[in-house]
């Protein structure tokens, strides 16, 4: 962290400057005296995003409202992950714009016909894609967040 | 020979809208300015129901409902996020990039696997899949041609949004068709001086004679010319300079009358304006603090001033910057007017960790308490959104903020406003 101008600088004032002082200006934190045991084995806490998040300028979040993925384990007010780069495959959950309205389903590919939007849920019928209809896969669906406190 | 491409986003403002929005895929929409004054942004289709830019929102608005067109309040938090994903996006695939304004960046795509064309329709492809912003890409042997190029990819439905001068078997149709006006870097002034002695498109301009532009425009001109004539003037610039002044300043929604109002709006530019200068990671040197009423209504006492003051040792710290702009305030402040707008710009901006340290006192935001409340400060601003922990100077009820009626949600930006989808 210590800059060149700034070891420059107390240099040319041709004055001792304390060491301990040095280190403070830097801006380190590490403390003059006594070392910590620790410090050698310091690492950075586990962040969740890096988990989650492979390409962050295509993952998006969303939130969900209904209950026909139950089955998927997605729940209603759950937040999904849903990653733009990624191309959906045969039972992917996606997120599709079907009707200009987002939806989130699991994709059927059929080799004899157009794909299927399966809901995971025993009461909602699965949704055909006829040709004539607005239909749009927008993301492919990665992670589902869903918290236990309501 | 280089291989310049200008990526340009479609209706940068109103695709951002559009990725959210599937039933506005083929709406006419427009974007309004800040206080939902006039309108600053147009799809295709508003632009081809002949929506005029600029125009005030409030006068046109009944044409805007007769049209089906859908009014935006500007969402920056949004066009700010989708604007930093398509340059990620960009920068993960090409060798060089420089970003030159929210919805535009040159690359340098000379060497690419396959040529350049082919590797822009897949780059094309990929920004639009990755982020759902649609973009133009013009390739040239110059940045200025470049731009040319983009033109042609973005109004020739043909190019498919990729247009390349170097792969084009007739190079010179498209400077025919191209306006002089167009070009890049010919202001409105000399165009018109052009058209005056019959020099309408880009390939007349071109052909004259170099010395001629060299006397009559000068060397900016003459950059121009040599550019057309596939001659780089203008390198990559991959490290922008770091900005010299940071401005930040509004109209008010409402007139501002009291003194107290206005050292609300004062702080509030300020706590905004050294947000910035600490992400650049700078610090200031002078602070100008201005103020104007509404010189369009003509009956009203008018009244405009602005003073700068130096400030000295150079800061990044947020309470210290407000302290010097109240001071600025009370000397130019004036009774009895109806101010319309406030603002103030940091000025003498230089990097915080290139500049001479005194050994004897440390610097206001160096002092131990101070740079890290600033950084929990924008810390927590960052995470949680703007606002979350305020300067009590800058206000709580804030009566003279902006009007943002017709704002759509922060997607990107904000847990509680994130796209719904059913299940």
């Amino acid at each position: 962290m210590i800059s060149f101008k700034q070891c420059e600088h107390s240099c040319v004032l041709g004055k001792p400057v304390p060491r301990e002082r040095l280190v403070r200006l830097a801006g380190g934190r590490v403390a003059a005296g006594f070392p910590s045991p620790a410090e050698e084995y310091l690492e950075r806490t586990l962040d969740l995003h890096e988990l989650l998040v492979q390409r962050p300028e295509a993952t998006y979040f969303v939130r969900v409202s209904g209950d026909s993925m139950l089955g998927a384990g997605i729940h209603d007010g759950d937040i999904l992950v849903v990653d733009r780069s990624l191309t959906p495959r045969n039972n992917s959950v996606v997120i599709a714009s079907v009707s200009n309205d987002f939806t989130v389903k699991r994709l059927r590919l059929r080799p004899d016909g157009p794909p299927l939007l399966m809901a995971e849920n025993p009461g909602y019928d699965p949704i055909a894609v006829t040709p004539d209809s607005e239909f749009e896969i927008w993301g492919v669906v990665l992670h589902v967040i869903h918290s236990l406190q309501s | 020979m280089a291989k310049f491409a200008l990526v340009d986003c479609n209706n940068f403002y109103a695709s951002c809208e559009r990725v959210f929005r599937p039933d506005l895929r083929d709406t006419p929409i427009v974007v309004l300015s800040n206080n939902d004054g006039c309108i600053i942004a147009r799809s295709a289709e508003a632009k081809a129901a002949g929506i005029p830019m600029g125009a005030p929102y409030f006068k046109c608005r009944a044409q805007l409902e007769r049209c089906g067109v859908e009014a935006f309040s500007s969402n920056y938090a949004l066009y700010g996020d989708m604007s930093a994903r398509v340059m990620r996006v960009l920068d993960r695939f090409v060798p060089r990039l420089e970003i030159y304004s929210i919805d535009e960046a040159f690359a340098d795509l000379s060497g690419v696997p396959g040529g350049a064309l082919q590797y822009a329709r897949r780059l094309r492809a990929t920004v639009c899949q990755w982020t759902g912003i649609p973009v133009s890409i013009g390739i040239g042997p110059t940045k200025t041609l470049a731009k040319v190029a983009n033109r042609f990819a973005k109004k020739q439905a043909r190019c498919r949004g990729v247009f390349d001068f170097g792969a084009s078997p007739d190079p010179d149709l498209v400077l025919d068709w191209t306006d002089v006006g167009d070009v890049w870097g010919i202001g409105r002034k000399h165009a018109k001086r052009l058209r005056a002695m019959g020099v309408n498109t880009a390939r007349e301009f071109r052909d004259l004679d170099r010395d001629w532009v060299r006397r009559k425009m000068s060397v900016t001109g003459l950059h121009t010319l040599l550019e057309l004539r596939g001659m780089p003037c203008f390198g990559l610039d991959n490290c922008p300079a770091p900005k010299k002044n940071i401005v930040s300043s509004r109209s008010f929604g409402r007139p501002v009358k009291t003194l107290d109002d206005m050292r609300e709006a004062v702080a509030c530019y300020v706590t905004r304006a050294a947000e910035k200068l600490r992400r650049q990671r700078s610090t200031a040197s002078g602070i100008m603090v201005f103020l104007h009423t509404n010189k369009f209504i003509a009956n009203l006492p008018q009244y405009s001033n602005s003073e700068y003051a130096p400030v000295h040792p150079a800061t990044m710290h947020t309470p210290t910057l407000i302290r010097a702009a109240h001071q600025l305030l009370e000397r130019i402040w004036r009774d009895g007017y109806s101010y319309k707008k406030g603002g103030v710009m940091l000025s003498g901006l230089e990097p915080a960790h290139g500049r001479w340290l005194s050994l004897l006192e440390l610097p206001p935001d160096d002092r131990p308490q101070d740079g890290p409340l600033m950084r929990a400060l924008d810390g927590i601003n960052a995470r949680w959104g703007r606002d979350t922990v305020l300067f009590a100077a800058s206000g709580l009820k804030r009566d003279w903020r902006m009007r943002r009626e017709r704002r759509s949600p922060r997607y990107t930006t904000a847990w509680a406003e994130l796209p719904v989808v059913r299940a």
